[in-house]
């Protein structure tokens, strides 16, 4: 694990905004913060980016307890983003990757290769307020990474991106994941956390409420909905479903073929639906409709609320 | 390089760099140097004559218009339309035309020009004709003009400074005077430039949201410390700047003019002598030239005044209390959102600095009073009003009491500001009371 964070409590006062939150997050992979506005993940966060501290409870990095060190292997790009207004680019992307420990000429040098991979070279020597709000976007993300930290965290990264560059920084995250680095996402754009995350904790009203690896809670999140394909026509089905104590949910003709979906018994395996639907249909495909990300999380959180 | 210097340096650069900076440093000492200088060239240069012309028909002011070092009067006679022709053709800069009255003493005149005299022109004339006139109704009265002259009398006081062992320096007050108040005048200013500088640039940050990414690399307090630092050498830098320039200006001055500078004294007391050699009366005479010893004087007086204590003493006091404003500017920039709302921070915060300006009329009287001392000793004002009482001579042991309570409370104030301001800049949507800065002070990181 390269970051454990166990029994976190953080109050303001007035309100906890954190309790006994406990998050594992995996070496190199991609892991999920989620939570509706207000959750208590930008303190999480801030925590992790030591900005500010555990009321209760501490973080280890790497099984060492966070500390000062650890400031130049965390790369963060937070929700609001900003850049100097007046001062150059370039000048401004040193600064600040020299705030992260990078020595001067390593950082000219790193910068200048991204600035060419994003081709925004000629931007060198313009001030931030000139740039676009795509442009500011690109800088924004090369001063996350420019220190090749080992912890990427980026607080609601999609938010304001356009779809260029939306896609550009999900490349570029699944890039450095393949790298090893280990990336950290807050989202509530849930198609973002299917596609991009391997782990995700989910918290509401200050507390964690779900956490594992995205597949494993999607299993068990399942409602044991099942698509199938067969050949043969609809005469009948409905009675041979219901035979195999199925419940048929909706079907249709296809060329030839027919297309059904039916819902199984809670805690039924999926290996054995399949062969008793086997057993008396000619099932050409099979595939279990798992909830999506977007309907888990809308349960999971009505769910914490009326318990 | 540590992280805070890279702060500072960063805070310093952006700033040194700018025009305005340039332009302040630049300007600052050209003024200052000219306050210096024009007083000199004013008094060596040799000024243009005006050619007055005199149509007295009374024929009582004749002895009047005698040349003198800025007239030269012409006296004409004639039909009063040709005069006006001819002066016309003259080139001649005013015609005077005194017409004959019934009454017993003529008390009016006409000034023709063809472009509008100046304001020396027509008091120049009336004054010589008042005295005149007065002359003569005193005579009616049976008083002779020299008695009047002989009880006129003009009181030099002069002032020493005694210092410990006894010896005397001759001060001169109102050099002094205008030495406190300048010196307490670009304290102020620079307090508040600077200090407004920092809290400027914690909303800009603030704002901005640039903060945010700084705070995840560096400490809060490292970054405000940074930011003051950086100011501050800016404001050193200036200064700095300010003295050697403006010694550069008026030395290069002095180097080039340096002998007519030596000359100009003697030949503004000639011109001013002048005026009475044409022999209206001797007390003048007397006047013009002590006029020209209080410039000497004045120069003396300059000289003895000891620019090394007061320019030490201001680097102390700016540091000092740049340091104490600049740390509660921090912490009440980081608590609010732009600068509109940080206005009901602002003038709790400097108003002790607003009330040692305002002093200063009071302390340039009194500077040893008993409300001087204490304003010198307190912390918010000891900046300001201290270096208004430097000029006059502070006991050595008032100025220690003073710095080192100075630095105390910096030292409490930088360690508040910094748990405001490490709490403030993180806080976004509403607006912050006097309360909240309590609790954020309490808070532990």
């Amino acid at each position: 694990m390269l970051i454990r964070a166990t029994e976190v409590v953080k109050r303001y006062s007035g309100h906890t905004a954190l309790d006994r939150v406990s998050i594992e997050v995996p070496e190199g992979k991609v892991f999920g913060l989620l939570g509706p506005n207000g959750a208590g993940k930008t303190t999480l966060i801030r925590i992790l980016n030591q900005i500010t501290g555990p009321d209760e409870g501490a973080v280890w990095f790497d099984n060492q307890k966070l500390n000062s060190i650890h400031i130049g292997q965390i790369g963060y790009l937070p929700e609001e983003r900003g850049l100097y207004r007046k001062m150059k680019v370039g000048e401004q992307a040193l600064y600040l990757a020299m705030l992260k420990g990078v020595p001067q000429a390593e950082a000219t040098r790193r910068l200048k290769k991204w600035f060419a991979k994003f081709e925004i070279e000629s931007w060198w020597n313009k001030k931030a307020e000139e740039l676009s709000k795509g442009m500011q976007q690109k800088l924004q993300f090369i001063v996350t990474v420019v220190h090749q930290p080992r912890l990427l965290i980026f607080d609601e990264p999609f938010s304001g991106f356009d779809p260029i560059n939306a896609n550009l920084l999900k490349e570029e995250m699944l890039n450095l994941k393949r790298e090893g680095t280990t990336v950290i996402l807050s989202t509530h754009n849930m198609n973002s956390v299917e596609e991009l995350c391997d782990n995700i904790a989910l918290i509401n009203q200050s507390r964690k409420v779900l956490d594992g690896t995205v597949n494993g809670i999607r299993q068990q999140y399942s409602r044991k909905v099942f698509e199938v394909e067969a050949e043969g026509t609809l005469h009948g089905l409905s009675s041979t479903i219901d035979e195999l104590g199925f419940k048929l949910i909706n079907s249709s003709d296809l060329h030839n073929r027919i297309q059904f979906t039916i819902g199984a018994t809670p805690g039924q395996a999926t290996t054995q639906v399949l062969q008793k639907l086997a057993s008396v249909i000619p099932v050409v495909a099979f595939r279990e409709l798992l909830p999506s990300m977007e309907e888990i999380f809308i349960e999971a959180v009505n769910k914490s609320r009326n318990p | 390089m540590s992280k805070t210097a890279i702060i500072i340096k960063r805070e310093y650069l952006i700033r040194v760099r700018k025009k305005s900076f340039i332009v302040m440093t630049i300007l600052g000492p050209i003024l200052m140097a000219a306050l210096w200088i024009v007083p000199f060239l004013i008094a060596t240069m040799t000024k243009d004559k005006h050619d007055v012309e005199v149509y007295d028909q009374t024929g009582i002011f004749t002895e009047v218009f005698r040349d003198g070092s800025e007239f030269r009067f012409h006296p004409v006679q004639g039909d009063l339309d040709s005069l006006k022709k001819a002066f016309i053709q003259s080139g001649h800069d005013a015609l005077v035309y005194i017409p004959r009255t019934e009454l017993s003493v003529p008390t009016t005149a006409i000034i023709y020009s063809l472009r509008q005299p100046g304001m020396n022109v027509k008091s120049e004339i009336r004054d010589r004709m008042k005295k005149r006139v007065e002359g003569l109704k005193l005579l009616n009265k049976g008083i002779d003009p020299e008695i009047l002259e002989s009880v006129k009398t003009g009181i030099k006081v002069m002032t020493f400074k005694l210092d410990e062992s006894g010896s005397e320096k001759e001060g001169f007050a109102e050099v002094t005077t205008g030495l406190g108040l300048v010196a307490g005048v670009i304290t102020y200013f620079m307090l508040f430039m600077f200090g407004g500088q920092v809290m400027r640039s914690v909303i800009e940050e603030k704002t901005s949201r640039i903060v945010e990414v700084i705070v995840s690399s560096v400490k809060p307090v490292q970054l405000m410390l940074g930011k003051m630092i950086g100011v501050g050498l800016v404001g050193l830098t200036q200064f700095l700047l300010w003295v050697v320039l403006t010694i550069g200006i008026v030395g290069g001055f002095q180097l080039i003019y340096g002998d007519k500078l030596q000359q100009g004294i003697p030949a503004a007391a000639q011109t001013m002598a002048q005026t009475p050699a044409t022999g209206i009366t001797a007390a003048t005479l007397e006047e013009a030239t002590s006029d020209n010893n209080t410039m000497l004087r004045v120069l003396e007086a300059i000289h003895s005044i000891d620019f090394g204590l007061m320019i030490g003493s201001f680097l102390f006091y700016f540091i000092g209390g740049y340091l104490l404003y600049a740390s509660l500017f921090a912490a009440m920039g980081s608590a609010v959102e732009n600068e509109q709302d940080s206005q009901q921070f602002i003038l709790p915060v400097t108003l002790p600095l607003i009330i040692a300006f305002f002093s200063a009329g009071y302390i340039l009287n009194y500077p040893d009073g008993a409300l001087s001392v204490w304003l010198s000793m307190i912390p918010l004002t000891s900046p300001v009003v201290m270096m208004i009482r430097i000029a006059f001579g502070v006991p050595l042991w008032q100025l220690a009491i003073s710095i080192a309570l100075l630095f105390a409370t910096v030292t409490l104030t930088t360690w508040l500001g910094a748990r405001i301001y490490r709490t403030g800049i993180l806080m976004y949507g509403k607006k912050t009371t006097w309360k909240e800065l309590w609790k954020w002070m309490k808070y532990n990181s």
